[in-house]
């Protein structure tokens, strides 16, 4: 079955997942996966623990071996090297964060602007992110460490903002945080999509907040897609209720 | 079943090798065979520790110095019968090397490499400071052996033989103990400790075991050396001593059983060579080989040769499995996330 | 206590320990070098001392035109700076040479190498102290060089005390250095890198950070400070192949007993040691010898007892 083109401003999905398949050594983690994410949206890829999500992403930036076709705005990036995937623009916000944790906040960001030069931009999107973010400004010295998840993942989220980039990619921004703390973040997500027109897609459990700020979802199981279409009409899918929604 | 056949063959072919080779050639090269037996038990002792157990040692030397002053000591100053001072060297070697390695048991990796490599670069200054004792820099000297009961040789092949005796009297119950038990637990030990402990291997009691009979091992082959030369001064006990026993380890094969006879063959002929045709020492060879084989070929010329004789038979899949100390770790399984 | 007596082994404690200290400072050079190879890849460089006195020889062909073997197959030898200042040009054309020598070096012999198990970085350093050991002595012999002077040969009277322009020019490069490289890991954009590539390889590819070339970087880097070493050390000891190889054991002692994550705390180490042994060589019977061995104490002793060292943090590895 060949993937649904989401036609984008360019026509063209920004990033295309094609009949992705990726291991780990000889296990096979995903088998087969089409994902598209148009430019300017957000997509979210929903499934439980051990589905593939992180799998995905890690395909994306060339972490783990694939096979099948990875295109980033009409390029081919499949197994690239994740620095150069990145310095194409997609800023990968890992599971955990991968905050660096003996940094402090502003060293975290000015890494995130490693490979930029134009100095008067970056202060700029300084602002921005500690518009987004207002606590980092008086505690940019604050060792990295020494923050609460949910002010990592803020600062991981800033971080990759500081790159600039044109995808980004959360690797479930929710994990071990608070419920309050999750739906601020989420909202936070949706503000800056809607803001900057920043194409997002977001791998999440918790498939409730996920498809709230998302367009368009897919579901993963076992590394497979077994539902994709719009947000709401995944929202009100029997089986996904059942599963994910706990209705 | 098929290997022993293979390990026999082997063995066979090299008890002939050797009765034939002090027949064929002059008395120099015998004498250099001779020293090739004592290189090779020395490097048994160290591929039991650093190739089977997993504990990288860079200071072997400082063992075959206990064993040379030993047998030096004992001979010139005490007069004991020289050959009796050949064991007595391994077992002091030996539990030297039991004591060295309780405290090596809590240092991993890297760091029992920056111990032992210290502990080569003090054998020299200290054997020089109590001179008292070990004669200093000018070194200890003896009357030069003879062959025994008037046997008809000369003393270069008298050498040469028991340097091959001695060596056969090691490497047998070498061999027993790698292909037991024990030699599993070593293995065991060096791929993954934690998976050994949580099997009930004693990592404490393996891991000085190992220190102690390569310890011994590295003695008895110092005295064979000492004995060769009828002297012993500090200087042969730099640094350099524990390159070349490393040396001969890796490129002779790791954790192969094989590997030391190839190892020793190349560390005391290759210096010869060296001088004679490019006029230099041989540690620009040494260090490119080194470099080279660990990259090309991991598991040193046995290992070649092992693929070879795999290959000629027919065995392709088994040759290509490599089952060295030297393969990359394989990616971590919690890479598998969600 | 008769005081003239009190006075004059006071004065002579003093010029052991700054001398001891001018030491200090030379293997304070060499830790730094190794701290930060260790950092970068978790394997101590056991060639670092080697590389240092190729770079030293380096410098001291620049200076005194004798290229060895190589230069005389070649037809420069005798080609030299000419000029005042001449060991100082020569010298730091060589840092600058072994900056290239060190990136270089790790593109050939340890970038193959990624991945690697121990065991197999270990080897491959080794075979890299062979190779340059043998390389430098194929080339120059094993006559011990003479390579004079950066500083002036005499000495300054501070109170009594009497102390060497060797030894404080020694001390002065190294904290030149030192505070340099402080700035440049806390203060610049490329430090700032390199320091995230170490500790957090992934996160820092991810943000786009070259990991690679950051450890060929650190490689120079480290080639370059080492250099540094060897050619302050040199004429003192007098050049010659193994010149570096007690040089290397105290500094890996100072790393360890100062922490061998840490480029402060291996200054710190190497200056202690480099005093404790002038002490211990002067005021210990036969201690000259016993500098060796007292190394190998402190080095079991401080991995026994307290394996990060005075400085160090048990610090988790995170990405």
């Amino acid at each position: 079955m060949a993937p649904p083109e989401v036609a984008g401003r360019n026509g063209q999905a920004l990033l295309q997942l094609r009949d992705v398949h990726a291991s780990y050594g000889p296990i096979r983690a995903l088998h087969g996966v089409s994902v598209s994410v148009p430019s300017g949206s957000i997509v979210a890829l929903l499934g439980a623990n051990g589905a593939g999500k992180t799998t995905t992403l890690r395909a994306v930036s060339g972490m783990v071996k694939t096979q099948g076709r990875i295109s980033f705005d009409g390029r081919d990036i499949t197994n690239g090297r994740p620095e150069e995937v990145a310095r194409l623009g997609i800023a990968h916000v890992p599971s955990g964060r991968g905050t660096m944790t003996q940094l402090t906040v502003w060293e975290n960001l000015q890494m995130g602007a490693y490979m930029r030069r134009d100095r008067g931009a970056i202060k700029r999107d300084f602002d921005r992110v500690t518009g987004y973010f207002p606590w980092i400004r008086e505690r940019r010295q604050q060792v990295a460490v020494t923050l609460s998840g949910g002010e990592q993942q803020m600062l991981a989220i800033g971080r990759a903002l500081m790159m600039r980039p044109r995808l980004l990619l959360l690797d479930e921004p929710s994990l071990g945080l608070a419920p309050l703390i999750v739906r601020q973040i989420f909202e936070i997500i949706a503000t800056i999509n809607r803001e900057e027109k920043l194409s997002t897609l977001v791998v999440e459990q918790n498939a409730n907040l996920a498809l709230k700020i998302a367009a368009h979802a897919y579901v993963l199981e076992v590394g497979r897609i077994v539902l994709e279409g719009s947000a709401s009409e995944l929202a009100r899918h029997e089986s996904v209720r059942k599963s994910y929604l706990g209705d | 079943m098929r290997r022993d056949y293979l390990n026999w063959a082997i063995g066979v072919v090299g008890v002939a090798l050797l009765l034939v080779v002090p027949n064929v050639t002059d008395q120099f090269q015998t004498f250099m065979f001779a020293q090739v037996a004592a290189y090779a038990v020395a490097v048994v002792g160290l591929n039991i520790l650093t190739g089977y157990s997993g504990q990288i040692s860079l200071g072997n030397g400082a063992f075959m110095a206990i064993g040379s002053y030993t047998t030096a000591l004992l001979t010139a100053r005490a007069g004991w019968p020289v050959y009796l001072t050949i064991p007595v060297g391994g077992l002091l070697a030996g539990l030297v090397g039991l004591l060295v390695g309780i405290p090596a048991l809590r240092l991993r990796g890297i760091y029992l490499a920056l111990a032992t490599f210290a502990l080569a670069l003090s054998v020299t200054p200290v054997l020089n400071n109590y001179d008292k004792f070990t004669g200093g820099h000018l070194g200890v000297g003896f009357k030069a052996v003879t062959p025994p009961f008037d046997i008809p040789l000369s003393n270069e092949q008298w050498l040469y033989f028991l340097g091959w005796i001695v060596f056969f009297l090691l490497f047998v119950p070498a061999w027993l103990l790698l292909r037991g038990r024990t030699g599993r637990a070593w293995m065991a030990v060096r791929d993954s400790e934690t998976a050994a402990a949580a099997n009930g291997i004693g990592l404490a009691y393996y891991k000085t075991l190992a220190f102690g009979i390569s310890a011994l091992y590295a003695g008895v082959a110092g005295s064979l050396l000492v004995i060769d030369f009828a002297y012993v001064n500090p200087d042969s006990y730099n640094l350099n001593l524990s390159l070349q026993l490393l040396v001969a380890m890796v490129i002779g094969g790791l954790a192969n059983i094989w590997g030391p006879l190839f190892g020793a063959l190349l560390v005391v002929w290759l210096p010869y060579v060296a001088e004679k045709a490019v006029n230099s020492k041989p540690d620009l060879a040494f260090g490119a080989l080194l470099i080279v084989v660990v990259f090309l070929a991991p598991n040193g010329i046995a290992g070649l040769l092992r693929r070879g004789l795999l290959t000629l038979r027919g065995r392709r899949q088994e040759a290509s499995q490599t089952t060295g100390a030297l393969e990359a770790t394989p990616a971590e399984a919690d890479q598998i996330a969600t | 206590m008769d005081l003239l007596l009190a006075g004059f082994s006071f004065t002579a404690l003093i010029q052991q320990i700054v001398s001891g200290a001018g030491a200090g400072a030379v293997y304070a050079t060499l830790a730094l070098a190794l701290v930060l190879i260790y950092r970068a890849m978790d394997v101590a460089n056991f060639a670092q001392g080697e590389m240092a006195m190729f770079s030293t020889y380096i410098a001291y062909a620049l200076v005194g035109g004798d290229f060895g073997l190589v230069g005389a197959k070649l037809g420069f030898n005798g080609v030299h700076l000419g000029v005042a200042g001449a060991f100082w040009i020569g010298s730091i054309v060589a840092v600058v040479a072994s900056f290239g020598l060190g990136i270089l070096i790790e593109r050939v012999l340890i970038r193959p190498f990624e991945g690697a198990p121990l065991l197999t970085l270990v080897i491959v350093t080794l075979g890299l102290f062979s190779m340059v050991n043998g390389l430098a002595g194929f080339n120059w012999g094993y006559v011990f060089k003479t390579f004079c002077c950066p500083f002036p040969q005499s000495a300054v009277n501070v109170g009594g005390v009497s102390f060497n322009y060797t030894d404080l020019g020694i001390i002065g490069v190294t904290m030149i250095i030192l505070a340099a490289m402080a700035l440049f890991f806390r203060y610049t954009k490329l430090g700032l890198a390199m320091r995230a590539a170490s500790l957090y390889p992934e996160s820092s590819r991810l943000v786009g950070v070259r990991t690679s070339w950051m450890l060929a970087l650190g490689w120079g880097l480290s080639a370059a400070v080492g250099a540094v070493s060897g050619i302050l050390v040199a004429p003192v000891v007098f050049l010659d192949p193994n010149m570096m190889q007690s040089v290397l054991l105290f500094a890996f002692a100072a790393a360890v007993l100062g922490g061998i994550e840490s480029p402060l705390g291996a200054v710190v180490g190497a200056l202690l040691i480099g005093i404790l042994l002038a002490v211990v060589g002067t005021y210990v019977p036969g201690g000259e010898n016993l500098r060796t061995p007292f190394a190998l104490l402190i080095i079991v002793v401080v991995l026994l007892v307290r394996p990060a060292g005075l400085l160090g943090r048990p610090e988790t590895r995170r990405v």
